[in-house]
């Protein structure tokens, strides 16, 4: 055994990166719940990316046959519905596992210096997945899939000079049809997900190149013992392995009530329009995208103007990227930060919350005006966040890591 | 504190192999559904199931071809010649018999390998790699030899069968052709796809 | 002073936030009933199969489902299967198999021919539209002349689809009461009057529409049953290894002090 390893080491690094990037990578070891949610993360993908080749053994991206297509693997494929079902909950869960994730982010200032370009991939890594869900949503061709896509591709329309010419070459026809879906398909199955994968690999060296960050924001590698060893930090395999495992079953737990018994989460995550195949000639009364996109759209919908509109949504999301800029505190973890920016924080992420409400609420005009106050409060943070930090009055931080 | 520090390796051990058990039958049970998922659906076993046959219409010496499971099914009506002559072959064929049990079912193992002796049921896909084998029933044909007396030829690899479907000896076939399961329901009217109720 | 602001803006914007619900309007459209669904229920399913045979399916489709699935589901043998919903041949032409899917002759053509609109397929109306709404509609049902077919619908005004059932439920008329809704009078709908009796007691159309709408929730997912009872395996599997996970953590993780 240790002669076969020898011989695989001389030609392959397989223990060099074994140690690297497990067994000697040297991890915090005062991560607290919120640091589940990375490796919960890449768990998902992997769960997606099986359920989904599964799925198209099985399924038509034709626009006579695809939406039969899902009903005869809910049907008629031995456990088709299972795997159906995995893949439906697993792309709730995705963003579930994402927003956490990039909350944590936001708690403790992992994407400040020395991890901006961590914070850049993992904002990459959203992008392609709102891409590879948006794709994902339009594939069993029902109602839903289809006005969705409908409504989103004509945002590009709002483009001057060019939008019209770009949302017909989006769609390879006059609205959404066979075309649209046939090269979807391809899009999400083949090409986003090589996409996500690829930035999933970039965030994950670009972390262990830094070492990762933790809930006190106190960088591990300043204190080091005589072997070198930070003396805070601990090997990441077996001690955060084991305990990832315990927050895989746990996360299982909760994704396998959501699976077995609220498949559709009442409407939520498979709307009831969506049992209706696509009509191109026939709008559901009530179209709002699915949860994971409500904020973003309930944005879209407070501006009255069509270009200004789907301005503000965008620049909504590009905004994020530049967090690790816009926060000039030296200070990372909100433990040691100001009561502002905790009741800023705070702010930013009910309105966040009540925005994704809001776009799922019928567009009253008593709502419209909330959701435009919160569309205010959500750029608000970044305008407040950037013009406190500069010389924000922070508590000390401590040398070592507390427990 | 001084206690901890002596890590119970046995523990240890019996912690990691007993968690990493469970987990494997877990992922045993996972795997289940993903393989299942790759056999027949319920819309490829209604298209193979049974089908009805009449052959009242079928002459002596022609062959009629149904699908079923997808799979060319052939129903030959053979003379009382050719089930004379099929004994003259014995010595040169391989399983003469029918010996090898999983090529037909128990009613079909006999000297003509039918229920009815002059209607041969055969699947008409060669044991050997799978094409779909020729009706020959000229007798001593040319590129056959003179003491052809008619059957089935496979043109992919030259398999030879008698029109018992019995496999010649020295072809690459290596089992008789497969009799499917079948039974009457009339005398002109078969089933095939499901067996005779064994009384 | 500064703490005092602060305080003051995060209070309104909570009571901002938490007010929001109420302010979100039931959107409009009738009162539905709560349908009686035991999706267990292998009796009623059976009773519903068969209502669903004999007024639905000569028009309307199910053509996602397989005879041979409510065979086994529903507990029944294939001959009654046939017996209670096989009375044609397939779209081929060739006698319709036990494993063949639900579906009519009927054309979209002829149907909107004939009601002005396609007769959509029934695998999954009640996902779509959910058991509640199918069990109100099924019942709303009222004489209105003005109607091509002699009726209308308070769930589906103008609905294309003749009231098949009325000679289980019998007659009735629609009453209207007036509301003022602020300065606005606005007729609203106050029950029905019944104005010839069906078949039926009103007690014993409440069981076969319950019935029928029970059976349609089965029919839009077949695997419900299968799916949950299979649900409190997985879970309970789970919390075995969270067991093992859980002590394999503790272990290790005395080694951190």
């Amino acid at each position: 055994m240790g002669n076969l390893m020898a011989w695989i080491d001389e030609r392959f690094p397989a223990t060099k990166m074994w140690n690297d990037h497990l067994a000697q990578y040297y991890t915090p070891k005062n991560f607290n719940f919120w640091y589940f949610f990375g490796s919960l993360a890449l768990m998902v993908l992997v769960i997606q990316i099986i359920s989904g080749i599964f799925l198209t053994m099985h399924y038509k991206p034709d626009g006579a046959m695809a939406f039969a297509s899902v009903e005869y693997i809910m049907r008629d494929v031995p456990y088709g519905w299972l795997i159906r079902y995995i893949h439906s909950t697993g792309a709730t869960a995705f963003f579930v596992v994402v927003y956490l994730h990039m909350f944590r982010g936001l708690m403790y200032g992992s994407y400040k210096k020395p991890r901006e370009l961590i914070w850049l991939f993992g904002m990459f890594i959203y992008l392609a997945l709102m891409a590879e869900a948006f794709m994902g949503y339009l594939l069993p061709w029902g109602q839903m899939s289809y006005w969705g896509a409908q409504v989103i591709i004509s945002l590009f329309s709002a483009i001057p000079v060019i939008g019209d010419d770009l949302t017909l070459w989006i769609r390879g026809d006059f609205v959404i049809g066979d075309a649209t879906l046939n090269r979807f398909f391809a899009l999400h199955v083949i090409a986003l997900p090589f996409v996500l994968v690829f930035l999933v690999i970039a965030h994950i060296l670009a972390l262990h190149e830094v070492g990762s960050n933790n809930p006190d924001g106190v960088e591990i590698k300043k204190n080091k013992g005589a072997d070198g060893i930070p003396l805070d930090g601990i090997p990441f395999h077996p001690y955060y392995s084991v305990k990832d495992i315990v927050g895989v079953v746990v996360f299982l737990f909760f994704f396998s009530i959501v699976m077995f018994y609220f498949p559709d989460g009442g409407g939520y995550l498979l709307e009831h329009a969506n049992f209706i195949a696509a009509d191109p000639l026939k709008t559901p009364e009530h179209i709002a995208p699915v949860w994971y996109f409500t904020p973003f759209y309930a944005i879209l919908r407070a501006v009255p103007d069509k270009l200004m509109g789907v301005g503000t949504m965008g620049a909504a999301i590009v905004v994020l990227f530049f967090l690790p800029w816009i926060d000039r505190c030296k200070v990372k973890s909100i433990r040691y930060r100001s009561v502002i920016f905790k009741v800023n924080l705070t702010v930013f992420c009910v309105s966040f919350v009540v925005l994704g409400w809001l776009a799922m609420q019928p567009a009253t005009e008593i709502l419209t005006l909330f959701s435009r106050i919160f569309t205010f409060f959500y750029f608000a943070f970044f305008a407040v966040l950037y013009v406190t930090s500069k010389n924000e009055k922070t508590k000390p931080v401590p040398d070592r890591v507390t427990s | 504190m001084s206690t901890d520090n002596v890590v119970d390796t046995k523990r240890r051990r019996f912690l990691v192999n007993s968690t990493s058990v469970v987990a494997a039958v877990g992922a045993g049970f996972v795997a289940v559904p993903f393989l299942s998922s790759w056999m027949p659906s319920e819309r490829a076993k209604n298209a193979g199931a049974p089908v009805e046959v009449d052959i009242s219409k079928l002459e002596e010496g022609r062959l009629m071809i149904v699908e079923w499971q997808s799979k060319p099914v052939w129903i030959v009506k053979r003379s009382a010649k050719t089930l004379s002559d099929l004994v003259s072959l014995d010595d040169i064929l391989s399983d003469p018999n029918s010996e090898n049990v999983d090529q037909q079912p128990e009613y079909a193992q006999n000297a003509n390998r039918s229920i009815k002796p002059e209607i041969s049921i055969l699947v008409g896909i060669c044991t050997h790699l799978g094409c779909s084998p020729t009706f020959r029933p000229d007798i001593a044909a040319a590129d056959l030899g003179a003491d052809w007396l008619g059957g089935f030829f496979c043109p992919c690899h030259s398999s030879k069968f008698d029109l018992a479907g019995r496999v010649y000896q020295g072809v690459p076939a290596p089992t008789n052709l497969v009799v499917p399961p079948h039974k009457y329901v009339s005398d002109n009217v078969i089933i095939v796809g499901v067996d005779e109720e064994t009384a | 002073m500064k703490t005092a602001i602060i305080k003051s803006i995060v209070t309104l914007f909570l009571a901002v936030a938490m007010l929001m619900p109420m302010l979100a309007t039931a959107s409009g459209g009738a009162h539905l009933l709560t349908a009686p669904i035991d999706i267990n229920d292998k009796e009623s399913l059976r009773r519903g199969a068969k209502a669903f045979g004999d007024y639905c399916y000569s028009c309307h489709a199910a053509s996602f489902m397989r005879f041979n699935r409510i065979a086994k589901d529903l507990e029944m043998s294939e001959e009654d299967v046939r017996e209670m919903l096989i009375h044609t041949y397939n779209k081929k032409g060739a006698p319709t198999k036990i494993g063949d899917l639900m579906e009519v002759s009927m054309t979209d053509d002829y149907a909107i021919n004939a009601f002005g609109t396609a007769v959509p397929d029934l695998s999954l109306a009640a996902r779509a539209r959910g058991a509640d709404w199918i069990y109100t509609y099924l019942r709303s049902f009222y004489v209105d002349p003005y109607r091509p077919t002699g009726f209308n619908n308070t769930v589906f005004p103008d609905v294309g689809m003749p009231h098949v059932l009325w000679s289980l439920q019998g007659l009735q008329e629609a009453k209207y009461k007036t509301v003022m809704h602020g300065d606005v009078e606005v007729e609203e709908l106050d029950g029905f009057e019944q104005i010839q009796a069906g078949k039926l007691t009103s007690t014993e159309y409440d069981v076969f529409l319950g019935d029928l709408t029970n059976f349609m929730v089965y029919v839009a997912e077949p695997v419900q049953v299968e799916r949950r009872s299979m649900g409190w395996k997985v879970l309970l599997f789970l919390i075995v290894l969270f067991g093992f996970a859980y002590a394999l953590k503790k272990e290790y993780w005395k080694d951190v002090h």
